[in-house]
């Protein structure tokens, strides 16, 4: 005979386990570690939950959870505002097989009302649901994780071969605020590799240019302009700000003051560089790996660097570096995966080959070795006779 | 026998090789020995007095020779050299840049 919906959630008292909030907070402190799941609907978590809670809507729970949670034997804690539903969500993850569930007696409501720590979860927007609901759909970003990248500054260093592709990359994962470093304008020649820019625009600035271009394809991005060329005077000021720096640029004075302001703030430095075939990405992240001048500790003289004239690339080359450089800082902002430090990462377009090389901390560096004063920045010449712009 | 992977800037040196093999014992007796087949290129990888140049990383496998021996660091069968120099990003193509 068919139970009326009394009976079942007495049967379903019976059969699971309820834990009052009390037990809950013990539980929280572990070990073992649990897996707390808010299985209300999205209005509901949107205005508070419990912090470290996993939203999972009770309509979604089976299909999402072996994604969330793939251990079966991993202890979880349902709950909702009452205690009913994550008692019926108990059950359903009982017939998946998740053999430590319980349900949290009275809710959220009730856990609130004792006046236990709650906290309103970082939730995104309709709009940024939609847009970036590729993201959400995977569980190292979510929610959370895209609203981190919405809250991310990410600094580029030159609009140029490298910058174009991260920008337009960064800017369509929802990377907030974007700032964009070129004192260059447009040029026809840049036009074969720096894809921020279009035809119509030779001869206007490079960062107006470029802005005109992320915000039509993110008119939610903020993009903050710095149109002049970086140097010892105003590095520290334009950097200070941002969370993360894409070093595109194509001068080795533009190098060492990245990598000097990057080691004075304590920022990551995300650094690509490409030559004809070849580009070479790797993170230099002071206190947590190498910095530039740990590899080089001064720049090649004039007449041993590669000389200018000789110097070109093929145009999709940047485009292969810029983008994992974005994908570093990307990672960086979300905090997940194995971040290039320490690593040089060289690609070969021409054999279709990577190859990874260990960078190590130099612990005679001038710069970033502990216990030492900030030497100063340093305004080292620019080789080439004629005055060179930023972006490579 | 040992490979020595030749970046693009020094290709010139190679006749445009961009690999080389290598042979000696040691990094100093292989870039001995690349210089006696290739005039002029181990001024840009060591200075005048012989030392491996600040702005030139030589890596033996994945390894970094200064963290190893530095130029006493032992060359073995089969391993791959590969030299790093210093690259800004260099796209300037331009005519007069």
């Amino acid at each position: 005979m068919a139970k009326t919906f009394q009976e079942l959630m007495a049967d379903l008292r019976k059969e699971l386990t309820e834990i009052e909030p009390e037990q809950l907070a013990k539980m929280r402190s572990g070990p073992p570690e649990i897996s707390l799941i808010d299985v209300r609907e999205m209005d509901e978590f949107r205005q508070g939950s419990i912090p470290g809670a996993i939203h999972i809507p009770r309509g979604f729970l089976e299909l999402k959870i072996e994604d969330r949670i793939p251990d079966r034997n991993t202890p979880v804690v349902l709950f909702c505002a009452g205690g009913t539903r994550s008692l019926l969500a108990a059950e359903s993850l009982r017939r998946l097989g998740y053999g430590q569930v319980s349900s949290l007696i009275g809710g959220f409501r009730r856990w609130k009302d004792e006046g236990r720590d709650c906290e309103t979860p970082a939730v995104l927007g309709d709009w940024e649901r939609q847009r970036y609901a590729r993201h959400l759909a995977i569980p190292e970003v979510g929610e959370e994780g895209q609203k981190r990248l919405l809250e991310a500054k990410v600094l580029l260093i030159g609009a140029g071969g490298l910058g174009s592709p991260a920008a337009f990359y960064l800017g369509a994962a929802g990377v907030g605020t974007i700032g964009i470093c070129d004192f260059d304008v447009v040029d026809e020649s840049n036009l074969q590799r720096q894809i921020l820019h279009t035809t119509d625009r030779v001869g206007t600035d490079k960062t107006e240019s470029a802005k005109t271009t992320l915000l039509a394809l993110n008119p939610r991005l903020k993009v903050e302009t710095f149109n002049e060329r970086l140097s010892s005077k105003n590095v520290a000021r334009i950097f200070e700000p941002f969370d993360v720096i894409v070093d595109g640029s194509d001068n080795f004075p533009t190098r060492y003051l990245v990598n000097d302001a990057s080691v004075l703030l304590g920022m990551p430095n995300v650094h690509g560089s490409v030559y004809r075939f070849e580009g070479q990405v790797t993170v230099f992240w002071p206190g947590k790996g190498p910095c530039y001048r740990c590899l080089y500790p001064e720049p090649p003289p004039a007449d041993m660097a590669p000389s200018c004239a000789e110097a070109g690339v093929l145009g999709i080359l940047p485009g292969v570096i810029g983008l994992l450089e974005a994908v570093e800082t990307i990672k960086i902002i979300l905090g997940i995966g194995d971040i290039l430090i320490g690593r040089l990462l060289a690609y070969d377009a021409l054999k279709a080959t990577f190859h990874e090389l260990k960078l190590r901390k130099n612990p005679e560096c001038a710069y970033c070795r502990s216990g030492i004063e900030f030497p100063g920045f340093i305004d080292y010449e620019q080789f080439c006779a004629v005055p060179s712009a930023t972006a490579s | 026998m040992s490979q020595i992977r030749i970046p693009t800037p020094l290709r010139k040196f190679t006749g445009g090789m961009d690999e080389v093999p290598g042979s000696g014992n040691t990094l100093r007796a292989v870039l001995e020995n690349l210089e006696s087949q290739h005039a002029g290129i181990r001024k840009q990888i060591c200075d005048s007095n012989g030392e491996l140049r600040r702005f030139v990383n030589v890596f033996i496998n994945e390894e970094d020779a200064r963290y190893l021996a530095g130029l006493d660091s032992e060359i073995k069968e089969g391993d791959v050299i590969s030299i790093i120099p210093a690259i800004a990003g260099g796209t300037k193509n331009r005519p007069g840049e």
